[in-house]
């Protein structure tokens, strides 16, 4: 009980001081994390739509696809996005293994099924009938996929914060692909469990504090959004 | 659409400044005892300084170190695995190997010391473990620790696999001391990591001084014939710096201050023979 009042206080200690390397770790974090939820929004909800919408065979085995995927191991990702990003693999010759470039790829790939599986839902969580009234109405097929994906904009806010959330929290691929290098991959995971290896179970919890002031952050932020666009 | 035209603009502005493709990086591939003991943290800065040159520290096993250099995905090593790393010299994946400094193994456990350990030879408390069928964490990750351990089991003749008291935890030096710690159990560690995690620690020394239990790091270039892409003026860069005078110095004082004994020892330029190898 006493480590964990230490952690707090460690917490605290770093964050009044504005330690240089905790700050470029937690903006690290924010960078990369932020990227990838991002690029997985760009992905996944336009996948996300095409699948909710579209009618072609095979189509409930991509979806179950996408749905396995939104639980994807992040070590499962690390290691194969490692095994690209090599040197003398496939993807080698852009020289972005040990880069946050190469976490922010690792940490898309997680997000993007998330992001993607709950856009399924969200699309097909609408009223059955406003498609066919949208269209009814005289809206052009990209006018009528805009307005529903605009209706869904709220259910959508949840996968930001579920690809993020996911994202932001996981170790196992930003420490194969990054490789914890101080002052360039550090990321607070990371440096959470290099700290732990170190026995400085103290900074360990201060900077886990860290990570969740963080994401609950950014999550009240989203909340913020969905919450005053709440339809009465 | 503009939003999304926005969207992908700021990306590839946040992007930019994260791809940089050059030869002015190095990796190291190297164990975990040189970082969780601190060392990497004190020499790294000092050689980037020097040198210019910016280094990528993996620290993972030995063994996994050495992979990483038969593959080329690695442009120097510094390991401590010496059986392992004759093999990898003999095969032809290093140009160079170089002896940089030492320490030594100790056996810790729980200050109860059920097997009856404390004071013994390195190979008489591996066999007094076994006998009593104490707990005995092992790293399981093909570290240079965990090989040492295994050279211990061999000389003891027990073959501790599939026992139940004899835990693998793949993890680790520090993680696995504290794995230790927790379930009151032997194991064998290098005396760096053992005394930077001390602290927080209820482990004792049983057994040290053993001349089986020496623990010897070596600096390993790696032969440019094997893959065109590993950086070796980088390497070499940080091999030389690892051994010069200067930074032996500071090897030799690290740890000092704070546990009043130094945790490695330089040994750059010694005759091997001298360290009983």
């Amino acid at each position: 009980m006493g480590l964990i009042l230490e952690g707090i206080r460690e917490a605290f200690h770093l964050f009044a001081t504005l330690d240089s390397e905790v700050m470029a770790v937690t903006l690290l974090s924010l960078k990369v994390s932020c990227c990838a939820t991002l690029i997985s929004l760009l992905l996944g909800i336009p996948v996300g739509t095409l699948l909710a919408l579209a009618d072609f065979p095979g189509r409930r085995l991509v979806i179950s696809g996408v749905n396995t995927g939104m639980g994807l191991p992040p070590v499962v990702v690390g290691l194969f996005v490692t095994i690209f990003l090599w040197r003398n693999g496939p993807l080698g010759f852009l020289e972005i293994l040990y880069t946050p470039a190469a976490m922010i790829i690792a940490q898309a790939v997680i997000a993007t099924p998330i992001v993607a599986g709950i856009t399924i839902a969200s699309i097909q969580n609408l009223p059955a009938n406003l498609k066919l009234q949208v269209l009814a109405l005289g809206a052009t097929r990209p006018q009528m996929v805009w307005i529903l994906v605009r209706e869904a904009r709220l259910p959508l806010l949840a996968g930001v914060m579920a690809g993020f959330g996911g994202v932001i929290s996981e170790v196992g691929a930003s420490i194969m692909v990054g490789g914890n290098i101080k002052g360039q991959t550090r990321v607070l995971t990371t440096a959470t469990v290099m700290e732990t290896g170190k026995g400085n179970f103290d900074t360990a919890i201060a900077l886990s504090l860290i990570l969740l002031s963080l994401a609950f952050g950014v999550n009240y932020l989203l909340t913020l959004v969905q919450q005053r666009e709440r339809p009465r | 659409m503009k939003r999304l035209i926005l969207a992908v603009l700021t990306l590839t502005l946040l992007l930019a400044p994260f791809a940089h493709a050059d030869s002015r990086t190095v990796i190291l591939a190297t164990t975990t005892s040189t970082q969780d003991s601190g060392l990497l943290d004190l020499l790294v800065p000092l050689f980037e300084k020097e040198s210019g040159l910016q280094v990528k520290t993996i620290a993972v096993g030995s063994g996994q170190a050495m992979k990483m250099g038969e593959k080329g995905e690695a442009d120097v090593l510094l390991v401590h695995s010496p059986d392992a790393e004759k093999k990898f010299m003999a095969d032809g994946f290093g140009a160079t190997r170089r002896l940089v400094m030492h320490n030594d193994f100790i056996i810790v456990g729980p200050s109860a010391d059920p097997a009856r350990i404390k004071g013994t030879g390195a190979t008489d408390a591996i066999k007094r473990i076994a006998q009593a069928g104490a707990f005995f964490m092992s790293r399981g990750d093909n570290s240079g620790t965990h090989a040492k351990e295994k050279v211990l089991w061999k000389g003891a003749g027990v073959n501790p696999d599939g026992q139940k008291w004899y835990q693998q935890t793949g993890l680790g030096m520090g993680q696995t001391l504290n794995v230790a710690a927790e379930k009151k159990g032997y194991t064998l560690t290098d005396r760096a990591t053992y005394l930077a995690l001390k602290k927080g620690l209820n482990l004792v020394i049983l057994v040290e001084g053993d001349s089986k239990l020496l623990n010897i790091y070596h600096v390993i270039e790696l032969a440019p014939a094997r893959s065109p892409k590993i950086n070796t003026a980088g390497g070499k860069a940080f091999a030389d710096f690892m051994v010069a005078p200067k930074t032996q110095g500071v090897i030799g004082r690290f740890g000092v201050d704070k546990f009043g004994a130094p945790l490695f020892f330089p040994d750059a330029g010694k005759n091997p023979a001298a360290l009983g190898l």
